[in-house]
Order: C-alpha cells, then structure tokens, then sequence
C-alpha cells in the first residue's frame, strides 16, 4: 500500500472517530457533555484542556525550532507550561467561583462597563486572530505533505476543513471528543519518539534518552551532536546566550499569555466545583506535559538524525549525492519545504552554517554556500520517515498533527464568534437579536476569521510557533493585567481597566507591526526584524511582558486618580475570592 | 460570603502568602536555575550538558506540575479549616 493510502486511513479514520464518539455523546444527556458541568472528572477536564491547548505550533512546529536553536529555544518548553501555575492560582478557581462563560463577560461586569467588555472584545479578537494565523501555517504544511499538494494548496484545503469542521462545530464543546482527540495527537507523538530513541540511545523514554549515550558513538547523546553541528560552523546546541534579557521576557511572555488567551480560561468556567478548577489545572499540566517532556528529546534527536543523514561517513567526508537522497527529501521538495540548489555544481548536498567565521572552512572544501534550506515545521512530521520508521507511524504522525491544529483552530474560532454575537452584537449593538440571527453573526465572524487568517497564513510572519507566541503576547499585553487585577484588587475602578487594557494592547501591536509589518502584511514592517534593530535586544515575541506592566501600570495611576468603584462591585470582588457559593455555570 | 469579616480576612491573607510562596518557586527554577543562574550550576553535569540546561528543558516542568498539585491540596485544606468549601 503507498504511504499517501495510509496517510488517508489514518487521518480519515481519526476523523471518524471523533464523528462516532460525538454522536455517542450526544445520544445521552447533550448538557451533561456540552456544559461539562454534571461529573465531569478533573482528569477527563485535563485531558481535554490538554487537546484544546496543543496546537500545531506545540505539535508540528515547537520541535522543530528547538532542534534549530538548542537551549535558546527552551523558552517555548518553560513558558508555554509555567503559565499553568499562574492560571492556577490568580485566576482559574475565582473565575469559576464568578461562573459567566465568556472572558468579556467577566470583564464587562468586574468593570461594570460596556466599553470595558466591547475592549476586551477587541482584544480577544485580535489575540485569537493572530493565533489562528499560526495554526493555519501548520495545518497547511501539514495537508501539503500528507496531500502531496504545493504549500499555498495545501493551506487552501486545511483552510476549507477548519471551516466545516469549526461550524459542524458544538462538537468542540463535548469534552470527550476532545479527550479523543488528545490520545491521538499523544501516542502519535510518543511513538515515534519511542522508536528513535530506542534507535539512538537504546532507553525507550525519549525524555530520559535525551539524557543518555549515544549508542554509535558512545559518547552522550547532546555532546555528540554538539561536536557534529560545531564542525559545521553552527552554534553549539547546549550553548548558554548572551541575551538574558530577551530570554526571561520571552518566557514571561508566554506564561502570562497562557494565562491570558481566552479559549483555555473558558475551559474552567465548567467544572464543577472550585476546587475542582484548581485540580484541572494540575492535571491539564500533566498531560500537556506528556508531550513536552518529549519534545526537546524529539528536537535533538531529529537534528541528530538530519545532520547524519546528510553526512553518513562524518562530517569530514563527503556529503551524500543528491542524487542518492533519501526518499523523505523528494517528498518533501514537492511542497517547496525543502529547497535544494547545487551552488558549487559537484552534485552533493553541503549543509552547513554559512557564517564568515566559517568561510575559510567552506573554501578549503570548495563548498559555495549552503545548498539545503529546511523548513523549520517540517521537522517533526518528517522525523518517521527521517528515521526510516515504518508506514502505518507516519500516517499516525499525520493524524496527530491534524487533530492537534484542528481542535485548536476551531476552539479558537468559536471563541471569536461567540465574542462577536454574544459579547458584542447581543451585549451591546443589537440585544434583541434573535437566535437565528446570533447564530448566523457567529458563523459569519468564523467565517472572515478564517478568511483573514489564511491570507496572512500564506506568508505567514514566522515559523508557526512563532506567530502563536506574537498571540500570546497580545493576550499577555492586554486581558491578563485586568484579569488578575480584578480579582486581586478592589481599587480597580472602569477606567483603569479601559485605560490598561487599550495602552497595553497598542503598545505591544505597534511594537510587533514595526518589525513584522503592519497588520502582518508582508513588506509594511518600518524596521527590518533581527537582533540590530530591536529596542534593547527586546524582541517583538517578547514584548508581551512589557505591554503588560504597561498595563498594570496605567491601569493603577488611572483608578487612584479617578473614583472608587461601587460597593456592590467591590462586594463582588470579595465574593469570588471564597469557594462557597459556586452555583453551577450557566448557560448563556 | 459574610462580608469583611476576620475570618475572611485570614483566610484571603493564608490565600496571598501560599501563592506568593508558589511563586517564588516557579521563578527560582525557571527564570533562576534555567536562565539567569545557569552559569552558577555549569559545573553540575547533567547527561553531556549541565543543569542549568536540564532545568530550561524538563527541570523546570516537573516542578511546575508538583506546584500545582501542592497549591490544590493545601489551598484546599485550607478552604475547610476556614469553613469556606464547597459542599
């Protein structure tokens, strides 16, 4: 059978079962699983967090860039889990206790404001938008491997399945589905883990045998790799960097973004019981925890395999002939992912860094540039093949990938729709909207998002994981502030949380768009995007955590010069700090 | 809730003191041991690297998961020892 065959059995087949299990689960009592309020366990709660949360960047992309930059790229492992803690503890259990459905909601009445709630509708909007945009550039390089399709075609079709899938859609909602869908994208990743592990250093964990030696050499597995990448003129893997600042920001950045992106608070406005949203968190943490313990074993152990593939007999020999590639490369140069140019015409593929400290190397072997160029994405839906595993891993790394970019993507598209209809056109335009028609706005809104996000997911502004980090410092910039201010202080009157809100999200956008281009259009950016020119070595991907004591910052001179908010709300603000009294969610 | 009792002031305070605690923790072992302190732990060699590279990699992970579950558990202690559970 050919391995498109297998590719096809296995996503559609994981698509079947997703259908099964929602029509199972709708058969019992609908609001049981669509609420999740009824019983539903806090490890089941998890597991479901877990899919909701992994996307195609932590999936498809997050590995690859590990593996390209080494240690510096251990911010995306750190701030994408550390943000648990903080969801944990500053806002989870109060916002459960609170018990509204949307975070706007939260904010419009904490706020008793309708601009306060319309702001922190932009907000979401533009934080989700920009995350979509991410999701889209990995589901499609996902669909043009697995389809044998060019890149740009590829993202047409996930484009296409996003929508249908997002409006088929309350199946999202139904926790088990969702639960599904995080066993899939987990043994998807964990199996071919396992079996490069075992190929490399013998310790079936890969996160252990990251640690280990490497069975050809004998030497550890990261000082091997180490010695090969360095001959090759790139930076040592494990190598410490000289920007600390950028690295703690980017870090912050991501944490305070997770605890700041929508779709994954509204996760923990249905469990039952306060205590119980503590507890999902821990165990959302540990199953998201699953992958990313695994992931920086994956990142070296691709890089490793990359690097010998290419250089069987050593990096002193000869690379291999292009002609003799493997059959992984031919694939892949069919979605123009991986780009071959034979610069010094001797037919053999030189990988290396094409730095001026190694340019006296690269002549001395009449080596004129480097000639592969490797999509960064690419990596870990590639990994199987890079290591000669059999068919039927492939097509389930296909599976994984796919469910791991689709049950994000859609929850973030129903959370931008329910904020158009249910937070802005019901909540303030147009009230009296009827059902239809709130339902008819939601789907419209999907549909431009999707619109929208696909356009600019064609050239997209980085490596998918790096345009969901620009999301999370959205997020991080603009709702965590007010969130956490919320609950954590009394004094915060309207104003404050407007003022806070608007500057912090300003500042960050106007930092991101001088460097990545004005709305993301490609050539609007005023300033080129590398280390030269950012303010202080402050990347746009770190910028977050600044518009985020912007934030704080106007948000506190603003209420201390301006009115003490109502009684009422302050009594508010004590009522949700203590557990007793969590009425069930409601509807809304 | 009864209002602005002392009670409900202690067990707000118990709240503030066990996350500010949490906290120092979850930035002693990832922005500390991982980013900032890394040079100071070169010298503890960890599988071809050193701990300060473990750390950023799993090190820090582990911790937070053990975080989490420490602020549920004792949180919710002390949500009975101030009568504030939920039934």
């Amino acid at each position: 059978m050919s391995q498109f065959a297998i590719n096809i059995i296995f996503v559609g087949g994981s698509f079947l079962l997703y259908i099964a299990i929602a029509i199972w689960a709708k058969a019992g009592s609908t609001k049981d699983f669509y609420v999740a309020g009824g019983g539903v366990h806090p490890i089941t709660n998890g597991a479901a967090i877990g899919a909701d949360w992994m996307s195609a960047a932590s999936f498809i992309s997050m590995a690859g860039l590990i593996a390209a930059g080494g240690y510096s790229n251990s911010t995306f492992l750190m701030g994408w889990t550390g943000g648990y803690v903080l969801l944990a503890m500053l806002l989870a259990p109060y916002l459960r206790k609170f018990g509204k459905f949307t975070v706007p909601e939260f904010i419009g009445d904490r706020f008793y404001s309708k601009n306060a709630r319309l702001v922190a509708v932009i907000c979401l909007i533009v934080a989700s938008v920009t995350y979509v945009i991410g999701q889209m550039a990995g589901a499609g390089v996902a669909f043009s491997r697995f389809l044998e399709v060019d890149s740009t075609m590829g993202l047409i079709i996930a484009a296409v399945v996003v929508f249908v899938y997002a409006v088929l859609g309350g199946m999202k909602g139904i926790t088990y589905t969702q639960v599904a869908q995080y066993c899939v994208l987990i043994v998807a990743y964990t199996i071919p883990a396992v079996f490069i592990s075992m190929q490399l250093t013998g310790n079936p964990i890969p996160g252990l045998g990251l640690f280990s030696t490497h069975v050809d050499s004998g030497m550890p597995l990261l000082t091997k790799l180490n010695q090969i990448i360095t001959d090759l003129g790139f930076n040592s893997y494990t190598a410490d960097v000289d920007n600390k600042l950028n690295m703690v920001l980017f870090t912050l950045t991501l944490m305070i973004g997770t605890a700041g992106l929508p779709h994954v608070i509204i996760r923990f406005f249905t469990v039952p019981k306060v205590a119980d949203a503590r507890w999902s968190a821990g165990w959302a943490l540990v199953f998201i925890a699953l992958l990313y313990l695994t992931a920086p074993a994956v990142a070296s152990m691709a890089r490793l395999n990359l690097m010998t593939t290419i250089y069987p007999e050593g990096t002193q020999a000869a690379p291999i002939k292009y002609d003799d590639r493997p059959n992984w490369v031919k694939e892949w140069e069919i979605t123009g992912l991986i780009k071959f140019t034979d610069k010094n015409g001797d037919g053999r593929i030189q990988l290396y860094n094409d730095t001026p400290a190694f340019q006296d190397q690269a002549e001395a072997r009449g080596w004129k540039g480097n000639e592969l160029v490797v999509n960064r994405d690419i990596l870990v839906l590639a990994n199987p093949e890079i290591a000669n595993l059999p068919g039927w891993v492939i097509g389930l790394i296909a599976a994984g990938g796919l469910a791991a970019a689709l049950s994000t993507a859609a929850g973030l598209l129903l959370a931008i729709s329910s904020a158009v209809s249910h937070d802005l056109i019901k909540g303030s335009i147009n009230p009296d909207i009827s059902e239809k028609g709130e339902l008819m706005a939601a789907r419209v809104s999907m549909a431009v998002a999707i619109v929208v996000a696909t356009y600019l997911g064609a050239n997209p502004p980085g490596f998918a994981a790096q345009v969901v980090a620009l999301a999370f410092g959205i997020a991080a910039a603009s709702l965590f502030p007010v969130l956490m201010m919320g609950i954590f202080s009394k004094r915060i009157n309207n104003k404050g949380a407007v003022a806070g809100m608007l500057t912090g999200l300003a500042f960050t956008l106007c930092y991101i768009f001088v460097y990545k281009g004005w709305l993301f259009i490609p050539g609007t950016n005023n300033l080129p995007d590398n280390a030269a020119n950012w303010v202080l070595g402050i990347s746009p991907l770190s910028i977050g955590a600044i518009g985020a004591v912007i934030n704080f910052a106007v948000a506190f001179l603003v209420s201390n010069a301006t009115e003490e908010p109502p009684v009422e709300i302050q009594e508010l603000v004590e009522s949700v700090r203590y557990p007793r009294g969590a009425g069930q969610a409601q509807d809304h | 809730m009864s209002g602005h009792s002392y009670d409900a002031e202690k067990y707000w305070k118990a709240n503030l003191r066990l996350i500010f605690g949490s906290l120092i923790v979850w930035a002693l072992v990832s922005y500390g041991f991982a980013i900032l302190l890394r040079p100071m732990l070169s010298g503890i060699a960890v599988g071809g690297t050193d701990l300060g590279f473990w750390f950023a990699q799993q090190g820090s992970i582990l911790t937070f998961i053990g975080l989490i579950f420490f602020y549920a558990w004792r949180m919710n202690k002390i949500d009975e020892q101030f009568g504030v559970h939920e039934e």
